[in-house]
């Protein structure tokens, strides 16, 4: 086991932290606002609007962003592809403080946040939130498990380590089985609304799509943040697992973007993709800028071997997934004169909560020994 | 009214008998003591613009042009009590629940607000509080109160020209038919909610095609749920067929390795 040794060459604070905890202040003050006077008053949602830009980033978006952690934890425990072990504790890091900031996100956003164990109790099982709240509490559960080695190496409670670690598979299947269901429950979310959903958007196999997507988008985040702190952290990069991944994203491109092909042909939509609506531009711009022109990038062998040509490719894919999650909710609810625009708050607490996964994922990084187990055993 | 308590109950709205006055709206507003909404202009008689969390029932006033003149169409709205409501599979509590007689009921106290509900229905009847602090979704009870201590829905008791008629289901659907039979020149021959989202307790008739009046036309004549139910249903199955396959993986991948890894 890795003898560990606190991180000396960086500190908590750097002028980045600051910023980021002032962001976090504006949140908190956004948030206050929220719960002294009420979602209407908070936000620009209404009765024609819902859901707005807190159950799409936050939550939809927030959960596929996630995602890395339950394909990178299959990779290396299920698929035995050791090249990964190093990026695996990273990895169901951000999957953690992922979930736990999708948590704050839905608290904040449901009308009751005094009830949000109400589903826990009173089951209904026909309804696909239901599906959800269960999925989003088992899996944050399992991913506190899977993240509990650093901490008890910290701790050197060696005793329930090799419990933990004697427990690793069944764990890691768990993750893999709640993270598929949850995914996919996204996409079923929207499987009721046919007669409002754009049918650009509207297939039965959401929840597959949403489920691929949640693949790609998983990966290309899992290499943004080997890139990230490999240059926040003054570590070296891992080439050949950027290079793997890259390989990854891009084959799960291919895939998605053949499903959904496929889908619209047989649906007979296709035609829709062209007809110049403000609908087909916003499926056009997500189906080019996230989906075929990353696939392209990383399919090249020079763009995948280079740093910056694989994090802009990530990056485009992220971009590609959020719009994905955006247009599916927000084309189901808007046209015909309703529009909606999120006020400062709703924008204020959602960067909030991004600068927090930061923050504690910088916190963990740096407090408990999250890269240093591939760096022990090297 | 006694005999019928066990049969679910109906309502039919005759568009065509509709003179636009509003006493559904106003008795339907003091029977569930409904407050009062600030409302805007909008050129336009409907008022308030939709369906609110204080507002159950309303008359949408469509104009047209016939002859020169300005004409208007009266379209009496409220939730349409489906038979196998999309809200009631949406909701993760149980809020809301189809109750064996008819209306669709919902309990305030169980609801976490996620508003999953407002975004399945179909006809997007339930409305929020969004002014209030402690929100509580809101729509028509089909008078649920009055009709268990055998009185009609206050809308349909105070309709002067009776262009409401409520009845079991099957009444007001056997009644519904007639008309259209009788008066086939009058009537369009679609009897909205008879199997939209897989029929609705409240059905519609009207002179003019549904469409021009802005009734949804493209919803789905299956119930709503069982779209989600095809996903949800499958669960058991994909959880067992995944746990086998990944151990399975796991057990090939990894074999003769775990021992040397344990060092
Ligand atoms: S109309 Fe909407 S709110 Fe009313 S029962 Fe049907 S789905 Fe539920
Ligand atoms: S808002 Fe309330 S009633 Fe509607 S689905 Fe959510 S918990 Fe159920
Ligand atoms: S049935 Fe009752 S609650 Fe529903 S619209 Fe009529 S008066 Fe209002």
């Amino acid at each position: 086991m890795a003898a560990y040794k606190e991180r000396k060459n960086v500190s908590f604070f750097s002028r980045g932290t600051m910023i980021l905890l002032i962001l976090l202040g504006i949140a908190a003050f956004a948030a206050l606002y929220r719960f002294t006077y009420g979602l209407g008053a908070a936000t620009d949602m209404s009765d024609k609007v819902p859901w707005g830009l807190w159950v799409a980033f936050d939550v939809l978006a927030g959960v596929a962003l996630a995602a890395g952690g339950f394909g990178i934890t299959a990779a290396v425990y299920i698929f035995n592809m050791k090249k990964y072990k190093p990026i695996a504790r990273p990895a169901i890091l951000t999957a953690f403080i992922g979930y736990l900031i999708v948590i704050i996100g839905l608290v904040i956003d449901i009308g009751q946040p005094t009830r949000f164990w109400h589903p826990l109790v009173m089951w209904q099982h026909k309804s696909i939130m239901f599906e959800v709240v269960w999925c989003i509490s088992l899996y944050t559960t399992v991913l506190a498990i899977e993240f509990t080695p650093p901490v008890l190496e910290r701790l050197r409670w060696t005793g329930l380590l090799k419990i933990i670690k004697f427990f690793t598979y069944p764990i890691v299947i768990a993750g893999i089985i709640l993270s598929f269901l949850h995914q996919s429950s996204l996409g079923a979310f929207f499987l009721i609304m046919p007669s409002k959903l754009n049918a650009l958007w509207y297939s039965p196999i959401m929840p597959q799509m949403f489920y691929i997507s949640a693949i790609a988008v998983g990966l290309s985040m899992v290499s943004i943040e080997s890139i990230v702190s490999a240059w926040a952290f003054k570590r070296e990069y891992e080439p050949g697992i950027i290079k793997g991944l890259g390989k990854g994203v891009a084959i799960t491109l291919l895939v998605y973007l053949v499903v959904k092909i496929a889908d619209l042909i047989v649906r007979g939509k296709f035609s829709m993709v062209f007809d110049g609506s403000t609908a087909s531009r916003f499926y056009l711009i997500e189906i080019f800028m996230g989906v075929i022109i990353p696939m392209i990038l990383l399919s090249t062998q020079k763009i995948r071997e280079s740093i910056g040509g694989t994090f802009i490719s990530a990056m485009l894919v992220v971009g590609g997934v959020l719009m994905n999650r955006f247009n599916t909710n927000f084309f189901s609810q808007v046209g015909n004169g309703v529009s909606y625009f999120p006020t400062w708050r709703e924008f204020a607490i959602t960067i909030g909560l991004v600068s927090l996964g930061i923050i504690l994922y910088r916190l963990a990084v740096i407090f408990l020994p999250v890269f240093e187990e591939a760096e022990a055993e090297h | 009214m006694a005999k019928n308590e066990k049969k679910p109950i109906g309502a039919l709205i005759d568009l065509t008998k509709c003179i636009g006055c509003r006493g559904c709206q106003i008795a339907c507003k003091s029977w569930n003591n409904r407050a009062v909404k600030k409302t805007v202009m909008t050129g336009n008689f409907t008022n308030p613009i939709d369906l609110n969390s204080e507002t159950y029932t309303m008359i949408k006033y469509v104009e047209k042009e016939q002859d020169a003149l300005m004409e208007w169409d009266f379209i009496k709205v409220q939730c349409m009590h489906c038979k196998n409501p999309a809200c009631v599979s949406a909701c993760p509590v149980g809020a809301f629940q189809k109750s064996p007689e008819g209306p669709v009921m919902y309990e305030p106290e169980k609801c976490i607000g996620c508003r999953y509900c407002m975004m399945a229905c179909p006809f997007q009847i339930p409305k929020y509080e969004w002014e209030k602090v402690s929100p509580v979704v809101q729509k028509c009870t089909f008078c649920a109160e009055r009709i268990s201590e055998g009185l009609i829905p206050a809308c349909v008791k105070t309709c002067p020209p009776k262009a409401i008629i409520f009845g079991t289901y099957e009444e007001i659907l056997a009644e519904a038919e007639k008309r259209i039979k009788e008066n086939p020149k009058k009537y369009v021959n679609h009897i909205y909610g008879k199997e939209e989202a897989g029929g609705t307790s409240w059905l519609y008739l009207s002179s003019v095609p549904f469409e021009t009046l802005g009734f949804k036309m493209n919803i789905p004549k299956r119930p709503l749920p069982d779209l989600t139910w095809a996903s949800l249903s499958k669960i058991p199955v994909t959880v067992g067929s995944l746990a086998l396959i990944l151990s399975a993986i796991a057990y090939i991948r990894n074999r003769g390795e775990n021992n040397k890894e344990e060092k």
